[in-house]
């Protein structure tokens, strides 16, 4: 039933509730198409058929007792970052082999109780350490866009590339993924799907394996907004377990999704405006400030002057925080672990083998930057440059602005394996220019698909919201997703 | 400011990651590229700036000081390399 996976999230589980289709019908559906596909775009690093359609059997008993929860029946792909009881979770690292937590994240506990359906995990960067889904120890996940007339593997993005391109196929109707400095706006962007990154606190990060800790937040990719807006609205909430969690009520976000942009003011930074941005990106954020207005908003030039350091700060903090947060893999309580001849020799032969290239390399910068003698150079500084970040976008918001629009990326999807790449880390990392900000800040923001690019592949545009004012971007990128009408169907080939 | 070849071998002893003698050169470089990219920073005048330490504005919270969970060390273990009797068992430390 290749139809059933076609249907939005909204319209699955509205179809659900009225018995059009079973539950074990739409997750079998979806099964089927992971199955066929999987092994062309490796979305998936682990298949939970059995304990899905047992999933799914519940919820079809609970829709015939009348009581069906928000997202009852609706199959979802999680990110091999969240805890799952009893069920793969490596972080798609080789460090984590076999393990299986005893033990439910928040976030995926949230949403099997509003009665959603595991499929398996999904594919991501090792540690959720990268831009392109490469560092997976799965090996990379390839992005069903492919260019017009080429059969060139294009990236998914990353970290979270699995969940991007398990939506962007049909092999889930939706997906969870987290965001440190981009890992859900870019890939959303990369496979015109749409990825909302919370504000800070927004998403319990219990039991989400940590990166950095001040910068992680869970979020969803789906493929509208009205979808992206439902999932999130199961995935939030205050939880005890997070001492960083937000103690605020969680708004009925699919409400906000058609409340238009009439009266808002939509700022447009500077700063963004990149030396050698390509002009078909330019392009793509002049229409998107045209469509905003042209539904009733403001446009405001407004300046964010440290926006050039929010990266450079990003590679000092984070790979610290890394260090720190990586140092509990010691072969010692759970994953690999590799004999040494003595204690120290175990955790450094473990460390050398379970990690991949990318991770060591930030243990390692993060290890250097929180050394003596460069603590007060490198992280100190770099904590109160982010300050600073903070500091423009409150000063944008204290002067009128309600939301921020950007591109979301430099450029569309690029190669698997590309040489450049591989050459340089800085020009990879280059790919969060635009979204790492957002994450120094503590901000919510949103991709949104809004164009193509001359070879026929998917642009997002982002928007930056206040704290905790997820509704404001859910109601612009409505209107940016209305007013662009794409068609979001790759062809099919795999 | 940039790593050489011994601070290189230095930093993995401190991370606990084993470096081959043939790794050392490449991680040499690429680490350089991170610390030359990171090293505009130096611009930024940050005289009188508080470094953050929370990003949204909080006070942690407490609870009282009792015990709320545990009691489960098979669990603990369940996916230890090598258990014993609830134990973690690693190589000799104490002769």
């Amino acid at each position: 039933m290749d139809n059933l996976t076609r249907l939005s999230l909204k319209d699955l589980r509205d179809g659900l509730v009225r018995k059009d289709f079973t539950a074990l019908e739409a997750t079998d559906a979806y099964l089927a198409a992971i199955e066929a596909g999987n092994d062309k775009l490796n979305a998936y690093v682990a298949i939970t058929a059995d304990a899905a359609r047992s999933m799914a059997r519940a919820s079809d008993a609970r829709i015939a007792q009348g009581e069906a929860g928000p997202l009852e029946g609706v199959p979802l792909g999680i990110k091999d970052l969240f805890a799952t009881k009893g069920v793969h979770t490596q972080a798609a690292s080789h460090i984590l082999d076999g393990f299986k937590p005893e033990y439910e994240s928040t976030v995926t506990a949230n949403l099997w109780r509003d009665g959603a359906v595991m499929l398996g995990k999904l594919n991501m960067d090792e540690f959720a350490m990268g831009s392109s889904n490469e560092t997976s120890y799965y090996g990379p996940v390839v992005n069903p866009w492919r260019g017009e007339g080429s059969s060139k593997a294009l990236v998914a993005g990353g970290s979270s590339g699995g969940s991007a391109a398990a939506v962007a196929a049909w092999m889930c109707a939706g997906a969870t993924a987290t965001d440190t400095g981009g890992s859900i706006r870019q890939p959303a962007a990369f496979t015109g799907t749409v990825g909302i990154k919370p504000t800070y606190g927004r998403c319990s990060r219990w039991g989400v394996v940590a990166y950095a800790s001040s910068l992680d937040q869970a979020g969803s990719i789906a493929r509208s907004v009205e979808d992206s807006a439902l999932m999130l609205a199961s995935m939030s909430g205050f939880d005890a377990k997070d001492s960083t969690s937000a103690d605020l009520a969680v708004p009925d976000f699919a409400a906000a999704v058609e409340r238009g942009v009439k009266g808002l003011v939509i700022g447009v930074p500077r700063e963004y405006r990149m030396d050698g941005m390509p002009a078909e990106i330019e392009t793509l954020w002049q229409q998107g400030l045209e469509w905003l207005k042209a539904e009733g908003a403001t446009i405001r030039d407004i300046s964010l002057p440290h926006t050039k350091y929010a990266l450079p700060a990003y590679y000092v903090v984070s790979p610290a925080e890394a260090s720190s947060n990586l140092a509990r893999y010691d072969g010692v309580r759970y994953g690999l672990r590799v004999t040494g001849k003595d204690i120290t020799d175990m955790y450094e032969l473990t460390r050398a083998e379970g990690f991949g290239r990318e991770v060591k390399r930030r243990v390692m910068i993060g290890t250097y930057v929180l050394s003596a003698g460069y603590y007060d150079a490198y992280y100190v500084r770099a904590q109160k440059v982010r300050t600073l970040i903070k500091r423009d976008f409150e000063e944008a918001f204290n002067a009128g602005v309600d939301a921020i629009l950007t591109p979301a990326t430099p450029s569309a999807a690029f190669g698997v394996a590309d040489q450049d790449m591989a050459a340089d880390p800085v020009k990879m990392y280059l790919n969060d220019v635009f979204t790492v900000t957002v994450n120094m800040a503590g901000l919510p923001g949103i991709g949104v698909p809004a164009g193509k690019d001359a070879q026929g592949l998917p642009l997002g545009l982002q928007l930056i919201g206040k704290p905790f004012d997820e509704e404001t971007l859910f109601a612009a990128g409505r209107v940016i997703e209305r007013s662009a009408a794409l068609d979001l169907a790759p062809a099919k080939w795999w | 400011m940039s790593v050489d070849a011994d601070t290189v071998r230095r930093i993995g002893r401190l991370a606990r990651i084993r470096i081959t003698e043939e790794e050392v050169a490449a991680f040499e470089g690429e680490i350089n590229a991170i610390l030359g990219f990171v090293e505009q920073l130096g611009e930024v005048d940050i005289e009188g700036v508080e470094p953050m330490t929370s990003v949204t504005p909080m006070q942690l919270r407490r609870r009282d000081d009792t015990v709320t969970d545990g009691g489960y060390a098979e669990q603990i273990v369940a996916n230890a390399p090598i258990s014993e009797d609830n134990f973690f068992m690693v190589p000799k430390v104490v002769e």
